[in-house]
């Protein structure tokens, strides 16, 4: 064979739990581990739902929702470990919760508190606006890991939008060429703001593209947290021997792109029902109801707690004083420099400080 | 005449170039079906088609690398950047590519395109969404940098833009979009890139601003005329090329200036109209040039951008400043 064909290429995502919550494969994942992965994904999407309801009363500002990823952000964060990093994008709440994040400084963030968003505490990147440019941070990342032999993995969480991006192209190359412990989670859901898959990239998929580059490629069910979880439990030990991977987890964004959004001026809801049936939470609950590992009174029990615990979260970051801007212009730099101390007096001065 | 904000008026300007040269396409993330995050290109995709109204996928430099391409080869491409703050990803391409292709040929190819892309602070953006960011351009020579701050002032520019013959980056205040209404000439018109408007005359103290900032600036004018100053306000229009002209002619008039911006205050445009002053009017000034821009830092989170942006307060601090400075 001289010429390459596109669609010589067949690429079938990996599921392990179908939509009606059977198990069709194996897993290695305990009872206890079974429930916390649920407990992650119902607490992702609660606040989720809250959040959106936060921003319409205008009591924090813009915000991207999450709904339908809750398997591939839990899935893949659970399958890491402490030491890992992570490099997410802004609609990673679900991913940053499982590595530690706080509920109360995501809803910080999206007040624009000077200190809200993630920690360093919790080896995750801050959040990232700019499309796909985590991708080579996560590389760079894994490039440091890799040199002091520390056995920690990177994970760079994109969209399918950011694959077009010169970056995502780049960090790949190197990720390959200079063996680095990364993994690249590329969650498909379907539409960049308002564009398409299709007219994103004229590839049958995501994962192939890996080929491209010499490394290996997987595309799994990204509404099948079961499925998540193992590909990224095998990507982690691959990714330690210095071989990168390309995950795609095909998944859906079920809300709009940010509350700002109108996702009716360029998609119908007819096409969107076919991925509310592969809803990720409900087969998952059903899967555990069918294990006799859970109960409508757990349920109760876990929504109830969630909501306290979710309540006392904006609270906290409703009553925490914001910085002032003479705080933040002090970390622009280790030392300011004068034309900044200078500024900075001049703001104390101005009787703008009050 | 019809009223319209400034995104109606873009709107209305975008179709009208388009229906009269058929070379005139428009490229950009989400601005066909979405009708772009601000509603700029709304329905253009349904009158036009998707031929000449292209979603594309996400990417900066493409946007704008295949932009210069088509712009050489005697399309009239205008492309959006969602947000100034994502230009950097195009950075070589517009600096390094568009901005050269004249010089660097002798002439033989230029590429006349245009840019849009919203910048401007006050409205509770995530990071990266509100910076002005036109000093980076006005130092990348071979590019043309227009900020309007009216909603006619949009349409008479950027129909020049797209009739220019070289590369214009064409800036929108998001703050304004939507802030005011006036009445707009329906028929297409252009106004001269490169001319500033004298928005008001008086003789004591010459104040310059343009784009998002003159939202603020116009605030203070009026408090300060009602203490009793004469202010004469230029809104600038176009930061490339610079309207020296009128700047040097309103300080010889007044003898003080002060100049009032968003962007960070380091080698930003306050600076490089301080020098003009400086080397063509020295002796007719007064008191130094000031600048009320935002502080050197990148713009900061919600909570304090109101404190970051120069506001009405500042600007009559420093303009009062001025006048106490001054040796007359
Ligand atoms: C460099 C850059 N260009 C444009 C944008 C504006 N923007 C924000 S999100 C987005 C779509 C991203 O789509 P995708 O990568 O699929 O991620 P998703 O939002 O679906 O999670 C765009 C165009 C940006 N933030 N950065």
């Amino acid at each position: 064979m001289n010429w390459i064909e596109p669609n010589i290429i067949d690429v079938n995502p990996l599921q392990q739990l179908n939509e009606q919550g059977i198990l069709t494969g194996e897993t290695s994942i305990s009872d206890e581990e079974k429930l916390e992965i649920y407990k992650w994904m119902v607490k992702a999407r609660r606040f989720d739902e809250l959040a959106v309801k936060f921003q319409r009363q205008g009591r924090i500002g813009t915000y991207a929702p999450l709904i339908g990823q809750e398997a591939a952000q839990v899935g893949s964060a659970f399958a890491l470990e402490k030491k890992d990093w992570i490099f997410p994008s802004y609609r990673e709440a679900g991913a940053c919760f499982v590595r530690g994040t706080k509920p109360s400084s995501f809803f910080k963030y999206a007040m624009g508190h000077l200190h809200g968003g993630i920690l360093k505490e919790e080896r995750i990147f801050p959040v990232q606006i700019i499309i796909g440019a985590q991708t080579l941070h996560a590389a760079g990342s894994a490039w440091a890991d890799q040199y002091k032999t520390n056995g920690a993995v990177s994970v760079a969480y994109v969209g399918d939008g950011a694959t077009s991006q010169g970056d995502f192209h780049e960090a790949l190359n190197f990720a390959s060429v200079f063996q680095l412990p990364v993994i690249y989670f590329v969650q498909n859901n379907q539409w960049a703001i308002s564009v398409p898959y299709h007219k994103q990239t004229n590839s049958q998929s995501i994962a192939q593209k890996a080929l491209a580059y010499g490394m290996t490629g997987v595309q799994v069910d990204g509404n099948d947290a079961v499925a998540v979880y193992e590909t990224m439990k095998q990507a982690r030990s691959l990714a330690r021997e210095g071989k990168p991977v390309l995950i795609e987890a095909l998944t859906h964004r079920m809300g709009p792109h940010t509350t700002s959004d109108d996702p009716s001026k360029y998609r119908s809801r007819e096409a969107d029902e076919a991925w509310d049936k592969k809803d990720p939470i409900f087969r998952y609950r059903k899967w555990l109801e069918g294990l006799q590992l859970w109960s409508e009174e757990e349920e109760q029990d876990l929504n109830a707690s969630i909501e306290e615990e979710l309540k006392q979260a904006f609270n906290e970051a409703a009553e925490t004083t914001t910085a002032s801007l003479g705080e933040a212009l002090g970390h622009v730099y280790e030392k300011p420099t004068n034309r900044l101390k200078e500024q900075i007096l001049e703001w104390e001065g101005s009787g703008e400080s009050k | 005449m019809t009223e319209m904000n400034m995104i109606e008026a873009i709107n209305f300007t975008l179709k009208q170039e388009m229906e009269k040269d058929e070379n005139v396409l428009i490229l950009g993330e989400d601005i066909g079906r979405n009708g772009g995050v601000f509603r700029a290109t709304d329905g253009l995709v349904d009158t036009f088609g998707e031929r000449r109204v292209v979603d594309t996928p996400l990417a900066e430099s493409a946007i704008i690398g295949t932009a210069v391409g088509m712009a050489v080869r005697g399309l009239k491409p205008v492309a959006e950047i969602q947000f100034l703050g994502f230009i950097y990803e195009s950075m070589d391409q517009i600096a390094a590519q568009a901005a050269r292709i004249r010089f660097r040929s002798a002439g033989n190819y230029h590429a006349p395109m245009v840019i849009r892309a919203p910048y401007s602070g006050g409205v509770k953006t995530p990071e990266l969404h509100s910076d002005s960011l036109e000093a980076l351009f006005m130092h990348s020579a071979g590019i043309k940098v227009i900020m309007p701050s009216t909603p006619s002032d949009a349409k008479g520019l950027l129909s020049a833009a797209i009739a220019d013959p070289d590369p214009v980056l064409f800036l929108e205040p998001m703050k304004l979009y939507r802030a005011l209404r006036e009445n707009v000439e329906e028929e297409r018109f252009t106004i001269e890139i490169g001319e500033a408007n004298v928005v008001m005359e008086g003789s004591d103290i010459t104040l310059i601003s343009w784009g998002a900032a003159m939202a603020e600036t116009k605030k203070a004018v009026q408090m300060l005329e009602e203490n009793g100053y004469s202010i004469e306000l230029i809104d600038l229009r176009t930061i490339v090329p610079l309207d020296e002209e009128t700047i040097i002619d309103s300080v010889m008039k007044t003898s003080r200036c002060v100049v009032v911006h968003e962007a960070v205050k380091s080698a930003g445009v306050g600076a490089e109209i301080s020098a003009i002053i400086n080397e063509k009017a020295l002796f007719y000034i007064s008191a130094p040039v000031l600048r009320v821009t935002g502080y050197d830092s990148p713009y900061p989170v919600a909570t304090v951008e109101n404190e970051w942006i120069p506001s009405m307060d500042r600007i009559v601090r420093e303009v009062k400043h001025v006048w106490e400075l001054s040796l007359d």
